[in-house]
């Protein structure tokens, strides 16, 4: 047969290209934290991973909850008699009572103002898997989808890499908090039209990811009009949905359309998952909710490539369909997201560092503009490697968020315990008072009546805090790998 | 203005095809011993469900897991928290064990060189999306499994030609048919990304010989660009001789590596825990590869559908007890072996002969001497037959695109022992009923004594295990 004179390409454009983005700059903070991670004994000194966003303050609600509910597991005595059934079950629909108690979850973390029909509830691998699958079902190569800015970064690998959507960012500032206008909307869709860029739809993260903030009701209500009358998509992943702690109270879009008339349902799809709201990435359950049949029963198809293990549906359904345990744990983990809200952007005030007003999220949206050296992207990437190397945190720079002003900082504060979260404030307040040459304020002892989050054992020579590993890191800490 | 994509509303998924109609049809009327004697019998799922007693007897014997323990301790929280894509090194790493042992340990596999992906679908599906660009073609020997035209093609736009294998030669791959496909491709204009196979061959439920494998890379070195997977998915299931080699063992064994070395970067293995511990449920695929950029590439990929870590932690525990992994592969095999000269015998006493096959969850089955005429046609008549009159759901060969119609794929795994012997009773009843139709259409068109002698020696044949042969004479 000969050689060929084609040229050599041995693997494919997408797996040679960076559009999965892992090579931004952004994971350079990773790098950092990887190299020198901070534990309480063992590096104090080291990097407090505050770039993650990850709900780690209620697991022992879960751990009691497994403890006396033997038999969700089909490995234990009391659920083993399910063991063979739930192997073999590898059905696209997925596990009726699995649906059935998601769709009531997604109710009661909607206060009950939504009802949701199990038989639109599509399974896929996480969220990312989630946001994948619709913009394979949604948009051709070369499409787009707008997104408001500042946007969670790892939507370029989800929305862009093998789908080949374009996103067309919509700027929002921090004059009116980073609201989304319908101005702003008409604006970039009118630029993307004389660019010669198909729109076919919009996608939100609601609450924000990275502002922690939920959209108000006038706006969703006003984003809806927008698609109806350009008849493109609306995609809201509403991820963060049980993370809202404080009024105003979360709006679904669910809810927005119920009283809205002349909205063309086709156009309507929710993206969900369980690894915000209750902390648990490791399980992969992401949920696409589409009131379009056809999307449904595509994206059913589609679920193949990413259907959530049967043994974690399983376990998932008695979960979720504990109605007390259910409303005990969005209670309670409202209130002690809320609490470490409050304490830790009380603790930044101290030092006259403000956040943008929020009430959801694992997260705050940081101003620092006031310690950039210049109002440009060059002055935050430069703030952001201080942060790093000399106060040792990892945070995220707003640019990685495509945020379209300089001098924000996403700073995550859900994953770690009251202590880490006091080093880290102390850290920034030494940083703060080193820069702007004043005094670090007198600070409270803060008393110890905020319950621990976690067993003062997490600190055991052989169980380390886990932490989810940066897609770049070679050896991971988790003792999960140290088992090996 | 069209709405959806083109992925969404056009039917490269394949589920239009025969392969889920029947499914459908078994769904709406399923054989059930006490509340539906006269339902489907569905033996068109190749699943394995010889030997959950086995599993079931380990996690007895292992409570500490069940309960997310490890020494006592809660592993909970860092289940729920860990989503490293690199996978769970301790799963990783028993893995890589199981998949030497069930080779003999002729071949070991690194776990830094294995991507975890949900299910060998997504692992086929992202390993077309690292070596192929859309309008791209591999070669797949027919008959193949239907679910590869979604898993490969829909949703990469990677196109798949047929090399066409024949019952002449109980379907092996040659050099002829091999050149054939890549002409095919070439006109029309497809490049040629490599070959994919599936060894043990699932619809065939035979394993690949050494000198097709030698051939596969032989063909792939021709060109620096082509690659070769081999979908080893049903590697545990074999239960007789020949016995199973794996490409991997090929490459081992081939004497022109020293100037060949870089071909070890075009050859890779799917795997998966569906089929050999009959786990399809918990989504655990893999691919395998030497080529340090594909498993770069296709671990960023694998985002989209990471394993449970909850089940990533419960299979690590099960896979590293190497005593029940050994035990569970060798009666595996025999419950398998078992199985499957019970259906080759059922099949047998009502006049029909399968494909000498030694693994799989499946045989592959030669009913052309029902078939009214031979084509396709008759082949879908016949299927709907079976499915609807006789009720079993079998699949027909024209839904692994087999170029000879005639054939169809019989599973024999997924059901209890009673349930086959009533599968295999229904089908004697059916061949019986059609053969008896058949004498007496035939005896309105030719004289008696002919007649008599042509159908006797028709009926012989039917039972003849040289069937195949046979039919060459027709």
């Amino acid at each position: 047969m000969g050689l060929s004179h084609r040229g050599l390409q041995l693997l494919s454009n997408i797996a040679t290209n960076d559009k999965h983005g892992e090579n931004s700059p952004y994971f350079d903070g990773w790098k950092a934290y990887d190299t020198n991670p901070f534990h309480p004994t063992n590096n104090p000194e080291g990097v407090i991973q505050m770039g993650l966003a990850e709900n780690q303050l209620c697991p022992d609600l879960i751990e009691e909850w497994i403890r006396n509910n033997p038999e969700a597991s089909i490995c234990t005595a009391e659920g083993v008699n399910w063991f063979r059934y739930i192997a073999n079950f590898q059905d696209y629909h997925g596990l009726p009572e699995f649906r059935n108690a998601v769709a009531n979850y997604m109710s009661k973390t909607r206060g009950g103002k939504v009802k949701f029909d199990p038989d639109r509830i599509l399974m896929s691998g996480g969220a990312t898997g989630a946001n994948e699958l619709i913009m394979f079902c949604l948009a051709n190569p070369g499409e787009a989808f707008l997104v408001p800015s500042p946007f969670y970064p790892a939507f370029i690998r989800d929305l862009c890499w093998r789908p080949r959507v374009q996103l067309v960012p919509v700027e929002c500032h921090s004059s009116n908090n980073f609201m989304i206008t319908r101005e702003a909307l008409e604006d970039a869709y009118k630029k993307a039209k004389e660019d010669n860029i198909n729109i076919k739809g919009l996608i939100l993260t609601n609450p924000s990811n990275p502002l922690g903030s939920t959209v108000d009701r006038e706006t969703l209500r006003s984003i809806v009009s927008f698609i109806n009358e350009k008849n493109i998509h609306l995609v809201c992943d509403e991820i963060y949905a049980a993370t809202v702690f404080r009024a105003p109270c979360f709006v679904s879009v669910s809810e927005v359309i119920q009283d809205m008339e002349h909205c063309n349902l086709n156009l309507i799809h929710i993206v969900y998952s369980l690894s915000k709201d209750m902390g648990l990435p490791g399980f992969r359950v992401g949920i696409i909710y589409s009131y379009n049949d056809e999307v449904v029963s595509c994206g059913r198809k589609m679920s193949s490539f990413g259907l959530v293990s049967s043994q974690t549906q399983y376990f998932l359904a008695a979960l979720l369909s504990d109605d007390k345990f259910v409303d005990k744990y969005l209670g309670e983990s409202a209130r002690r997201l809320e609490q470490r809200h409050s304490h830790f952007t009380k603790g930044l005030e101290k030092v006259n560092i403000t956040c943008l007003p929020s009430n959801a999220g694992l997260f705050c949206w940081m101003n620092l503009r006031g310690l950039l050296k210049e109002q440009t992207f060059e002055g935050e990437m430069m703030l952001w490697r201080v942060i790093i190397n000399e106060v040792k945190l990892n945070v995220s720079p707003g640019s990685s968020f495509n945020c379209s002003e300089p001098g924000w900082f996403r700073v995550c504060f859900a994953n770690m315990d009251d202590q880490t979260v006091d080093i880290a404030l102390k850290r920034i307040r030494a940083f703060v008072g080193k820069e702007t040459g004043s005094k670090p304020v007198e600070h409270k002892r803060w008393k110890s009546n905020l319950r621990l989050s976690f067993s003062s054992r997490r600190f055991e020579e052989n169980v380390m805090s886990p932490h989810m590993m940066s897609p770049h890191s070679p050896m991971p800490r988790s003792p999960l790998v140290k088992a090996t | 203005m069209r709405l959806l994509s083109t992925k969404a509303t056009c039917d490269t998924h394949g589920q239009g095809s025969s392969y889920f109609i029947g499914w459908e049809a078994y769904e709406k009327n399923p054989y059930d011993e006490v509340h539906n004697p006269k339902g489907i019998i569905q033996m068109g799922l190749a699943e394995n469900q010889l030997s959950f007693d086995l599993l079931e007897s380990w996690l007895e014997k292992n409570p500490d897991v069940s309960g997310f323990k490890r020494d006592g301790k809660s592993m909970f929280r860092e289940l729920a928290l860990f989503q490293d894509y690199h996978g769970l090194p301790s799963f990783k790493k028993a893995l890589a064990d199981f998949m030497s042992d069930i080779r003999g340990n002729k071949v070991t596999f690194d776990p830094n060189h294995m991507v975890l992906t949900a299910g060998s679908t997504s692992a086929n599906e992202t390993l077309m999306f690292c070596l192929a660009e859309e309008g791209d073609a591999f070669l797949l020997p027919t008959p193949y499994y239907p679910g590869f035209d979604r898993d490969l093609k829909w949703r990469t736009g990677v196109e798949i030609v047929p090399i066409q294998c024949t019952s002449s030669n109980n379907f092996q791959i040659t050099e002829p048919a091999l050149q054939q496909a890549y002409q095919d491709a070439c006109k029309r204009n497809l490049r040629v990304k490599g070959v994919l196979v599936t060894n043990p061959s699932n619809p065939l439920g035979t394993t690949m010989s050494r000198s097709e494998m030698n051939l596969l890379v032989d063909f792939i070195k021709s060109q620096n660009d082509m690659h070769l997977i081999s979908d080893e998915i049903y590697s545990g299931t074999v239960f007789s001789s020949p016995g199973f080699v794996s490409v991997m063992e090929v490459l081992k064994e081939r004497n022109d590596l020293k100037d060949g070395d870089e071909i070890w970067n075009r050859v890779h293995v799917i795997y998966s825990l569906s089929k050999d511990l009959g786990l399809p449920g918990f989504r655990v695929g893999v691919i395998y590869s030497e080529n340090d950029t594909v498993v770069a590439a296709a671990t960023k990929m694998s985002s989209f559908g990471l394993v449970s870590s909850q089940t990533q932690y419960l299979l690590s525990a099960m896979l590293e007890d190497k005593k029940f992994t050994k035990n569970y592969i060798v009666e595996n095999q025999k419950r398998l072996k078992r199985r499957q000269r019970m259906l080759v015998s059922g099949l047998k006493k009502a006049g029909i002969s399968c494909l000498e096959s030694n693994a799989g969850l499946f045989c592959w089955v030669d009913m052309r001497h029902l078939l009214h005429s031979n084509t396709f046609d008759a082949e879908i008549e016949l299927w709907k037959n079976i499915v609807y009159k006789v009720g079993l759901n079998i699949s027909p060969g024209s839904s692994c695109h087999c170029s000879e119609p005639g054939w169809f794929r019989l599973c024999f795994a997924n059901m209890s022992e009673e349930t086959l012997n009533l599968a295999m009773k229904r089908l004697k009843g059916f061949v019986v009923e059609s053969t008896s139709t058949t004498q007496s259409h035939r005896s309105a068109l030719f004289n008696a004594s002919s007649k008599r002698n042509s159908l006797t020696k028709w009926v012989f044949r039917l039972s003849s295990r040289d069937h195949h042969r046979d039919q060459e004479e027709r």
